[in-house]
């Protein structure tokens, strides 16, 4: 996976990521989509290249519970999000839905930074400053889930949740 | 070595014990989606192709965040939500009835129960020692047809409190003293624990004030024991059988404690745009409220509104001051105790029950540089509707001091 980083800050709320002013978009996620991010930098979709990601610092997704938020995350296409830390409900909505997390520490990446992930090994590389950051996969439950395309689809698969 | 309130209620559900840090599959006692999260709950619930739910006597739908509905988009959210109800035969609260969070202590929620709502502020039943938790649509949908959900177990932090709270000081100072402390991300994985001589004196709305903002630290959930005041709570509300007491062990494997003295405890603010951002009410000067909104799962019990009137008995706002009931049944018990008319008297505009301003999508939505100071949990940027617009978070009685003063003003300040 390669693309370009866009940075925020620490923080960034659902309410940043799906604002409470377009809720009557909820069931319309295709349009939703085009506004995300909005409150945290207005610009940020006529920037996105599809496969590019989103770099932030602690506690990414906190706030509401609003599954809104990691899925037009994915539909906008974004490929991951990188943060030193993620909100707990948006964790588990991301790891529900399959879009992909990487908890690291983002200190070393800057906006515009060109960054390439290995799943595989675990490392997040930073082409343009020549830098590598490690990350700890998830535990393979989770990793189950996200890698069946969300818990839609292992449900289906399994009949069951276990 | 003791157990953890949530090793507890985890390991009984279970019927085997749970460690910290690993991952369980919990049978569920409630499940409850709302008004914005219900229709992709009733999605994904229709991409699994299961035609039952698993107990549609143990699943509701609330709507409560645009209600009435501002829009036709919304509007149609309602409708397919009640066809759905009326075809799976589960629960609803319609338009009128309240915030989810307090129907479901209300009306729901027991001590020793697994509760998951798509809403984040489902915590709020930790309250009464249910192990209650907000999580997406999809968690939802999939728990309504198999009665399961998938998580971690989350070590606790316990939060000891001692000592009782001064006049004008309330649960709410407490709350937001400790995401102060621990900072937003502080609890984050975690539970938190109530424990101490504290617990005792502090109210059911007390309590439900702390536990709904334990998920402004991060946390999963927020629990306090269930105790003579869980049995009289319950009582009160029609539910004597659904009272069984549980309470902390002094020796659980607690990964931290924080120490809180009530008496310690001044009124509290939080400032934009983070609800971490605290101070003291008395270090923030000159600070103009164009807007006081009383209201929400946080602060939108009867205790609130009966301490605001207090305050604002016979006396005239200077800010537009917004309150929005909890529930029906706050309503119809503040109309008998007459909240409402003094509330009205000194300027207010009431509103329905449920969420009101809170999340932007109707009603009170702020203008460009304007500032409202709110009862509610939350205060991020965008959050009522407007990102021009600030929100400061504080206790009711706070709120009501302001509203009457125009700047943000500390109670013990106000003469009544
Ligand atoms: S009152 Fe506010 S915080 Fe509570 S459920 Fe409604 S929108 Fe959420």
């Amino acid at each position: 996976m390669k693309g370009k980083a866009h940075k925020f800050g620490d923080n960034i709320s659902t309410d940043l990521i799906a604002a409470g002013k377009y809720f009557h978009l909820r069931n319309n996620l295709k349009e939703l989509a085009k506004h995300v991010m909005e409150d945290a930098d207005p610009e940020f979709v006529k920037k996105l290249t599809p496969g590019d990601f989103i770099v932030a610092g602690e506690n990414f997704g906190c706030g509401s519970s609003r599954e809104h938020a990691p899925r037009i995350i994915k539909i906008a296409g974004v490929s991951a999000v990188l943060a030193k830390s993620f909100a707990r409900i948006f964790f588990r909505n991301s790891i529900n839905i399959g879009l992909l997390l990487i908890e690291c520490n983002t200190d070393g990446i800057l906006d515009g930074d060109e960054i390439e992930v290995n799943l595989e090994k675990g490392i997040v590389v930073n082409t343009s400053r020549n830098t590598e950051i490690f990350f700890i996969p998830l535990p393979p439950f989770m990793r189950e889930i996200s890698e069946s395309g969300g818990l839609v689809e292992y449900v289906k698969k399994k009949k069951t949740l276990g | 070595m003791g157990k953890t309130l949530v090793q507890k209620i985890l390991s009984e559900k279970l019927g085997k014990e749970v460690e910290a840090g690993k991952i369980y599959i919990f049978p569920t006692d409630w499940v409850f989606a709302q008004d914005g999260t219900g229709p992709l709950a009733i999605k994904v619930f229709r991409e699994l192709q299961i035609e039952k739910a698993f107990n549609p006597s143990r699943v509701v739908f609330f709507l409560d965040h645009a209600s009435p509905p501002p829009r036709s988009e919304l509007a149609n959210s309602h409708k397919l939500i009640r066809e759905f109800c009326g075809k799976i035969g589960c629960l609803i609260g319609e338009e009128g009835d309240g915030v989810c969070h307090q129907i479901m202590v209300e009306k729901y929620s027991a001590p020793g129960q697994i509760i998951v709502g798509a809403d984040s502020h489902t915590c709020t039943s930790g309250a009464l020692s249910a192990f209650a938790t907000g999580m997406g649509s999809t968690d939802i949908g999939v728990a309504i047809a198999l009665g399961k959900v998938w998580m971690k177990v989350p070590s606790s932090l316990n939060i000891h409190l001692e000592g009782r709270l001064k006049e004008k000081v309330t649960a709410k100072d407490v709350i937001l003293y400790l995401i102060g402390a621990l900072g937003a991300s502080g609890a984050t994985y975690k539970a938190l624990e109530f424990t101490g001589e504290g617990v005792k004196s502090l109210s059911m709305d007390d309590r439900l004030t702390i536990s709904n903002m334990a998920v402004e630290c991060g946390a999963k959930t927020g629990l306090f024991p269930s105790d003579e005041i869980t049995r009289e709570y319950l009582i009160s509300m029609g539910r004597e059988n659904d009272f069984r007491e549980i309470s902390c062990a002094v020796d659980a494997p607690y990964e931290k404690k924080v120490d809180i003295n009530l008496e310690e405890v001044e009124p509290m603010v939080s400032l934009p745009h983070s609800v971490d951002n605290v101070f003291k009410v008395k270090e923030v000067k000159n600070l103009k409220i164009d807007q006081v909104f009383i209201g929400t799962c946080t602060g939108g019990r009867l205790s609130d509104f009966t301490k605001a009137a207090w305050i604002l008995k016979g006396k005239k706002v200077k800010s537009r001051l917004l309150i929005a009931p909890g529930s029906r049944k706050i309503f119809l018990e503040g109309e008998k105790e007459r909240v409402w008319k003094t509330l009205i008297e000194a300027g207010g505009i009431l509103l329905p029950p449920g969420c009101g301003p809170c999340v932007g999508i109707h009603q009170g939505v702020l203008a460009d540089g304007e500032a409202c100071l709110s009862s509610a949990n939350r205060n991020f940027k965008g959050r009522m509707g407007n990102p021009e617009g600030a929100i400061y978070l504080a206790s009711p009685i706070t709120c009501a001091a302001s509203a009457l003063t125009g700047y943000l003003t500390d109670p013990r300040e106000t003469d009544s």
